[in-house]
């Protein structure tokens, strides 16, 4: 919905012409001053400790043993599905407590809804610095792979949007489920009953045909495999073009269906 | 009542770029209540907001005009801060209509609320950002640029009196010092009408003679001010008209002095027995005061000529141990109209 300038509006306002939810954008970009550089150092500091302890430490095992998982090293194989679980870590991390801060504890989506903003920016504000968030934690992720040695493809760029979109499909989702919530107790089931074990079995660690048949099905329903088997795929360089659409497009329905079922939650929510 | 003396340095020296100065839109009222002749800047009709089952406001009927300071009267669940709520347009209504600024605010929302400011109840301000990052931060949603929101700062700042602690985090403030920063943060947008709930509840008298003093030169500028409160001398120092709200609807509106008039007496005569209980005196003042009313400690008897009744109590040959002929105040009309039983 573009803002239209009625006549209540004096001539003489000083405006910029920013749309609404880049201004709640704004307030996110702000409040990381205060926290970059902590954030920032987690973000070099985890995937270089992971990809040294598992990729080479506990790979040089594999390998040894193996030879190849799926065909390659097992550094090589683990960095893209690292950098998908980061993505999903990152993104369940920013879409929990901070919503439930802005309704709850800090109440800046209260705030902002006194301004000109909507409920529709201050969903989309948030979002969009999520976004943001996710983009640089899968860029560093990458610059390190690289100086790892792992990317095995040119297209292994697109990891980043691919990470991201692995990001969303849960961060969008998780917001909504978030501004549902009364306390925070939701946050540590989804943690141990949904993050958690997503991390371990969704073809980060391992190929999910090790798994036993029925356990394989139920992985591969879940949005991290999808995450997981895209990025992978940019990065080694064999990913076909078919399973890439459905992989995509599997993350976006997550992201597109979240966002309305968010909309929803934050209006119930926050217009009383 | 007079709020503690101030540094003489006048809030915004430079320049006075309060909507209302500008000579086109601003309307000098001839006496404070004649709300007929005032452009109206909100306008109820049959309001109505329920939650669920329950009402929380329960049709009222109120035009707020232009330069008004407005107060909304009541004990805790009298449906003020719903009233609240619905004019800054961030409530809908749920029955009834509403006009705020001449515009509906289910439609409007957005051009509404970039004319108005809005003090809530409890603070929404970044306790992890310092002082002046709140108020740039906010200016930001009203789109405002960067450095008209930075020369704003400083005027509203000094206005409020925290241009001292413009660096520090909001944290370290105190509760006074936080309430006036959020009232600064809501004049950042210049605002035609302030809406303030509850804007002194937990405050230190200090804390609340200097908001007072603040609120009253904003509406000396012109900003039309809308204020819920529980505090009688808030109201009756602050607010040109008043509702008395009560279970969601008014009891009673209009000035304070025209409410006192209208619901109590001139003068309160207080009468305190020491061990004698209050209600076995009560009988024997039958018929010597317009209204009388038997509190646990003492007994109050409403008359315009509070001297003449004392006399005549005494001439009864009933001797209090203490007596107190005092003026009616708001708090005499309000507990009338809206008990003395507590609701929770």
């Amino acid at each position: 919905m573009g803002e239209t300038v009625s006549e209540l509006e004096r001539a003489d306002e000083p405006r910029v012409g920013t749309p609404r939810w880049l201004r709640s954008l704004a307030y996110w970009a702000y409040q990381y001053k205060r926290t970059w550089r902590g954030s920032l150092t987690t973000s070099f500091l985890y995937p270089v400790l992971y990809l040294a302890a598992l990729g080479v430490g506990l790979g040089s095992l594999v390998d040894h043993h193996v030879h190849a998982v799926s065909g390659v090293t097992y550094l090589d194989f683990l960095a893209p599905g690292l950098l998908a679980s980061t993505a999903m870590q990152v993104g369940a991390n920013e879409s929990t407590y901070p919503v439930m801060d802005a309704i709850k504890w800090g109440r800046t989506y209260f705030a902002m809804l006194a301004t000109p903003l909507t409920v529709k920016d201050v969903v989309r504000g948030h979002l969009a610095w999520i976004t943001l968030r996710l983009a640089t934690v899968c860029a560093i992720y990458l610059a390190i792979m690289d100086a790892f040695g792992t990317l095995r493809s040119g297209l292994a760029v697109l990891a980043v949007p691919a990470g991201v979109l692995t990001g969303l499909a849960f961060v969008v989702p998780i917001a909504a489920f978030a501004a549902a919530q009364e306390s925070d107790r939701g946050f540590s089931t989804l943690y141990r009953l949904g993050l958690i074990p997503l991390f371990l079995f969704s073809g980060t660690f391992f190929p999910v045909t090790q798994l036993p048949r029925w356990l394989q099905i139920v992985a591969e329903a879940t949005p991290l495999y999808h995450g997981v088997a895209l990025c992978r795929g940019f990065v080694l360089g064999d990913l076909g073009f078919t399973a890439g659409l459905v992989h995509a497009a599997y993350l976006v329905a997550l992201v597109a269906a979240g966002y309305l079922l968010a909309v929803r939650s934050y209006r119930k929510r926050l217009v009383i | 009542m007079r709020p503690p003396s101030q540094p003489s340095s006048e809030p915004f020296p430079r320049q006075l770029t309060w909507p209302t100065v500008d000579p086109s839109n601003t309307f000098e009222a001839p006496t404070r209540a004649l709300p007929g002749s005032r452009e109206p800047l909100v306008v109820a009709r049959g309001l109505v907001k329920r939650f669920g089952g329950v009402v929380a406001v329960d049709g009222i009927d109120f035009t707020i005009g232009r330069g008004e300071s407005y107060g909304f009267l009541g004990p805790n669940g009298a449906g003020k801060t719903s009233t609240m709520r619905m004019i800054a347009c961030m409530s809908p209504i749920s029955a009834g209509t509403l006009q705020v600024l001449g515009r509906a605010p289910d439609r409007e929302g957005p051009e509404i609320r970039r004319r108005i400011g809005l003090v809530p109840q409890e603070d929404t301000l970044d306790l992890e950002l310092t002082v002046l990052d709140n108020l740039l931060v906010y200016g930001r949603y009203f789109d405002l640029p960067r450095h008209v929101v930075r020369e704003r700062a400083d005027e509203l700042l000094d206005f409020v009196q925290l241009n001292e602690r413009a660096r520090d985090k909001v944290d370290s403030l105190s509760g006074g010092m936080k309430r006036r920063l959020t009232i600064a943060r809501a004049l950042v947008s210049e605002p035609e009408l302030l809406i303030l709930d509850e804007p002194t509840t937990g405050l230190d008298p200090q804390a609340r003679h200097l908001l007072w003093d603040r609120l009253y030169r904003l509406k000396r500028r012109g900003v039309t001010l809308v204020i819920t409160t529980h505090y009688m001398d808030e109201a009756e120092q602050l607010c040109d008209r008043l509702a008395v709200m009560d279970r969601g609807r008014f009891a009673a509106e209009g000035a304070p002095q025209e409410l006192i008039a209208r619901y109590s007496t001139r003068e309160v005569v207080e009468l305190r027995f020491g061990e004698t209980e209050p209600a076995e005196v009560a009988p024997r003042l039958d018929g010597i005061a317009v209204r009388r009313e038997i509190l646990p400690d003492r007994i109050l008897l409403y008359s315009d000529e509070g001297d003449a009744t004392l006399e005549q109590v005494h001439r009864l040959g009933l001797t209090p141990e203490s007596t107190l002929v005092r003026r009616s105040s708001l708090e005499d009309v309000f507990l009338h109209l809206t008990g003395r039983t507590l609701v929770d």
